[in-house]
C-alpha cells in the first residue's frame, strides 16, 4: 500500500552539541570515544545528574538586527546556525529558488522557555516580567522557527514541530511531503533544544535522570543525561545535489499506550520502522547502521533492544550515541540524524559509549565500540512523550 | 502544483458561545444558541477525564465532533494538533514552581506541559497508531497547521484530522500571550470525495500578499483574544454558501482556501 518515496538530498548539515561545535568536532568525538558529558553545572540549585552542556553559548550574541529575540535558546540556534558554512548554503538555496521557495521546518520540545523560567524569576513588584522580558515572541513555542526565519531572511512556508524527542526527526518528514508535492523546491529543516529548568526539574520528577553519566543499555542502566543541540540541514530535490546522501524514507507512528513511557512491545517504533522501510523500498538486511534512541531510561532501551533483536541480522551494526551528546531532547533527531549521515560519510559507526556491562537483551548487532566498516545506508531511531515514534532511512548517494 | 484538493468530512468546534458546529451555522442565520457548557471530551475515558488539563479536553473535544461526523475510524487515523500558545495554564504553574521550589515540580504538570499531550492523550484514547503530530505557529498556527494536514492527506493519500485549540493564559504569562479565552476547532479532510464530504477545498499559495479575510462581523465576539479563531472565515464559508478567504501563512505568504459546499 505504501508507495517508495523519490529520495531527496540531504545537500548541507550541521551540528553543535556538547561534543563541540561544527560536523568534524562531532566526528573526532565519536572517533575517538570521547564523550561530551559533565557533572550538571547549570540552572537552579540542586543540580542533578549530568549534561551535555554546549561550550560559551552565554558569550555568543547575536547580531544587532536580530537583537530582539535574545535568548539563551536563540544564542545556540545562531551559534549552530553558524557552523560548516550552513549560512552560505542556505543564501545559495534563497537566491537560487526564492525565499518563499524555501521551506522552514523546525523541532523544538521547549522552544526558549528558560527566557519564560528567567522572568518568572525575576517578576517586578507589580507581578509583571521585567521590562527586558516583555518580548511576547520569546514566550510562546513557536518562538524558535520564527526567529530562524528571521535570521536567515527565509520568506516560505515555516513550521514549528513539537512532538517532544521526535520533534527534530519529524521535520524531515514534514520537509519530504512539500518537497514532493511542489510547494518548495527546498526546505531547511532541524532543531534546537537548550538546557532549562523545566526539563532538569521535570525529568527529575519522573525519576527519569541518573545520578551519572548515562549508560545506554546498560544491564544497570539508570536513566538518562539531558543536553542541549542545534542542529540544521537543507534538503532538496535529489538532481539539484546528485552527489549529496539521500534521505531514502521516514515512518512515524503512535504508540497508543501511555503519556510517557513507551509501548513495551515497541509496537508504534516497528510500525515507524515499518514505513520508513517500505518508503526507501529497502529490507532490514539491507541497512548497515542504526542510531538508537537509547536514552539510557530502563523502559525504553528495554523496547529498542528487543526490536533491534528481532527484525535485523547481525550484520547490521547499532549504537546509542547519546552517551556521548547526552539526550538532547527536541534536538535529538537532527543531532543523530547527522551522526547516522556521518557513519555513511567516514564509513565509521561510532560505540555506544557508556556501557559496562551490556543489557543481556541485546543481539550481536550493538557496536559497543566504534567499527570502521562501510555503510551505505543508516537509520536513526527518535522516539518521544505521548508515544510518537519517528524512524528516518538515509543512504549514499547512488 | 497550481492548487491542492481536499475534501472535508468533519467539523468541530468549541468556544464559550458556540458548543459546536451547528451552533456556529444557527448564529450565521441570525440564532443565538445557548452558551456552550465546558468541553464534554466524551472520548476520553472518564478517569483520563478527570486526570487530563484544559488543553487537552478542548482538543479532544472539537477532534472528537470532527471525528463522529466523517465516520471514520479513529484507529488508522492520522492526526496534527496545532496550539499558538499549548498549556499556559501549565506553563504557568511550572514557571512559578520553578522560581520558589523546583524540585517540587510535579511529574503529571511536567507530563501535561510538552506540545503534543493532546495528540498523546488523543492517540491514547482512541487506541490511534497512526502519525500523529503536534505543531505551532503563532498568530498562524491555524493556516500552517492547514498546510501540514493537506500535504500530509495528499502525499500520503490517507484523511488527516487537522485540531487548532488554544486555552485561556493566566498568571503574568497572559500579559505576554493576550490569548485570554478557550476556542478550538478541528476539520477531517480527504484527499478523496467520499459518501460524507461535506464540503471542497481548493489551496493554494497565490504569488501575492495580502491582508487576510476578517471573520464575519457576526462572530466578532468568537474571533477575538486567542489565535486558534482565526480558522473562522473558514469556518463560516463551510457553514453557508461556500466562497473564498486568505489566511496568512507566513510573513509574506498566505494560503488562498476555496470552499464549495458538497452537492
Amino acid at each position: 500500500m505504501m508507495t517508495p518515496m523519490r529520495p531527496l538530498a540531504v545537500s548541507a548539515c550541521t551540528v553543535s552539541s556538547a561534543l563541540g561545535c561544527g560536523l568534524q568536532a562531532q566526528h573526532d568525538a565519536l572517533r575517538h570515544g570521547r564523550g561530551g558529558l559533565r557533572p550538571n553545572d547549570f540552572g537552579s540549585a540542586p543540580r542533578l545528574g549530568w549534561i551535555g552542556r554546549v561550550a560559551d553559548v552565554e558569550a555568543d550574541a547575536l547580531p544587532a538586527a536580530l537583537a530582539g529575540w535574545d535568548c539563551r535558546n536563540h544564542r545556540l540556534a545562531w551559534l549552530g546556525l553558524r557552523q560548516d558554512g550552513f549560512l552560505d548554503r542556505v543564501q545559495a538555496a534563497r537566491v537560487r529558488y526564492g525565499a518563499r521557495r524555501v521551506a522552514l521546518l523546525l523541532g523544538t520540545s521547549t522552544a526558549s522557555i528558560g527566557a519564560t523560567e528567567e522572568a518568572y524569576r525575576r517578576l517586578d513588584g507589580a507581578g509583571r516580567f521585567p521590562a527586558d522580558l516583555r518580548r511576547p515572541a520569546l514566550h510562546a513555542p513557536d518562538s524558535l522557527s520564527a526567529f530562524v526565519a528571521a535570521a536567515l531572511a527565509l520568506e516560505g512556508p515555516s513550521l514549528t514541530i513539537s512532538t517532544a524527542c521526535s520533534s527534530s526527526a519529524k521535520v524531515f518528514a514534514s520537509a519530504a511531503r512539500l518537497l514532493a508535492l511542489g510547494l518548495a523546491d527546498a526546505a531547511v529543516v532541524g532543531g534546537v533544544d537548550s538546557l532549562c529548568d523545566s526539563v532538569l526539574f521535570g525529568f527529575n520528577a519522573l525519576e527519569l535522570i541518573s545520578p551519572a553519566a548515562c549508560r545506554p543499555f546498560d544491564a544497570a542502566r539508570d536513566g538518562i543525561s539531558i543536553g542541549e543541540a542545534a542542529g540544521f540541514a537543507l534538503l532538496e530535490h535529489a538532481d539539484a545535489a546528485p552527489q549529496a546522501p539521500r534521505l531514502l524514507g521516514y515512518g512515524e507512528a503512535s504508540d497508543a499506550w501511555h503519556m510517557s513511557s513507551p509501548h513495551p512491545d515497541g509496537q508504534g517504533a516497528e510500525l515507524a520502522l515499518d514505513a520508513a522501510l517500505a518508503r526507501a523500498g529497502l529490507d532490514a538486511a539491507q541497512v548497515g547502521y542504526v542510531n538508537l534512541h537509547g536514552t539510557a531510561s530502563r523502559q525504553n532501551d528495554a523496547m529498542e533492544a528487543a526490536l533491534l533483536a528481532r527484525r535485523f541480522p547481525a550484520t547490521t551494526r547499532a549504537s546509542s550515541t547519546k552517551g556521548f551528546t547526552g539526550h538532547t531532547l527536541g534536538a535529538a533527531g537532527i543531532v543523530e540524524a547527522t551522526i547516522a549521515l556521518q557513519a555513511i560519510e567516514y564509513g565509521f559507526v561510532p560505540g555506544n559509549l557508556g556501557t559496562v556491562a551490556p543489557d543481556p537483551a541485546c543481539g550481536p548487532q550493538f557496536a559497543w565500540q566504534g567499527e570502521t566498516r562501510r555503510v551505505d545506508v543508516a537509520l536513526s531511531n527518535s522516539f518521544g512523550f505521548g508515544g510518537n515514534n519517528v524512524c528516518l532511512v538515509f543512504g549514499r548517494a547512488p | 502544483m497550481s492548487h491542492m484538493q481536499l475534501h472535508v468530512e468533519g467539523i468541530g468546534l468549541w468556544s464559550p458561545q458556540l458548543a459546536d458546529f451547528a451552533a456556529l451555522c444557527a448564529r450565521l442565520g441570525g440564532d443565538m444558541p445557548a452558551a456552550a457548557g465546558a468541553p464534554a471530551a466524551a472520548l476520553l475515558p472518564a478517569n483520563e477525564r478527570r486526570r487530563a488539563p484544559e488543553s487537552v479536553r478542548l482538543a479532544v473535544e472539537v477532534a472528537g465532533q470532527a471525528l463522529a461526523m466523517s465516520g471514520r475510524d479513529p484507529g488508522t487515523l492520522a492526526c496534527v494538533f496545532a496550539s499558538a500558545h499549548g498549556d499556559q495554564a501549565t506553563t504557568d504553574a511550572i514557571c512559578a514552581t520553578l522560581a520558589r521550589t523546583p524540585a517540587e515540580l510535579s511529574p503529571t504538570r511536567f507530563h501535561h506541559s510538552v506540545h503534543n499531550a493532546p495528540a498523546g492523550y488523543w492517540t491514547i484514547a482512541t487506541g490511534c497508531r497512526a502519525p500523529s503530530s503536534a505543531v505551532c505557529a503563532g498568530t498562524r498556527s491555524f493556516a500552517a497547521a492547514l498546510l501540514e494536514v493537506s500535504t500530509q492527506a495528499l502525499a500520503e493519500q490517507r484523511p488527516v484530522l487537522l485540531v487548532c485549540s488554544d486555552i485561556a493564559g493566566q498568571g503574568p504569562l497572559l500579559e505576554m500571550t493576550g490569548c485570554d479565552r478557550p476556542f478550538g476547532c478541528a476539520l477531517l479532510l480527504a484527499p478523496d470525495a467520499g459518501a460524507t464530504t461535506r464540503a471542497r477545498l481548493r489551496l493554494e499559495l497565490p504569488a501575492d500578499h495580502a491582508s487576510s479575510t476578517p471573520p464575519p462581523a457576526t462572530l466578532a465576539d468568537v474571533a477575538a483574544g486567542n489565535p486558534a479563531a482565526a480558522a473562522l472565515p473558514l469556518l463560516a464559508r463551510l457553514a453557508e454558501a461556500g466562497g473564498r478567504c486568505r489566511l496568512g501563512l507566513a510573513a509574506a505568504l498566505d494560503l488562498l482556501i476555496d470552499v464549495e459546499p458538497a452537492a
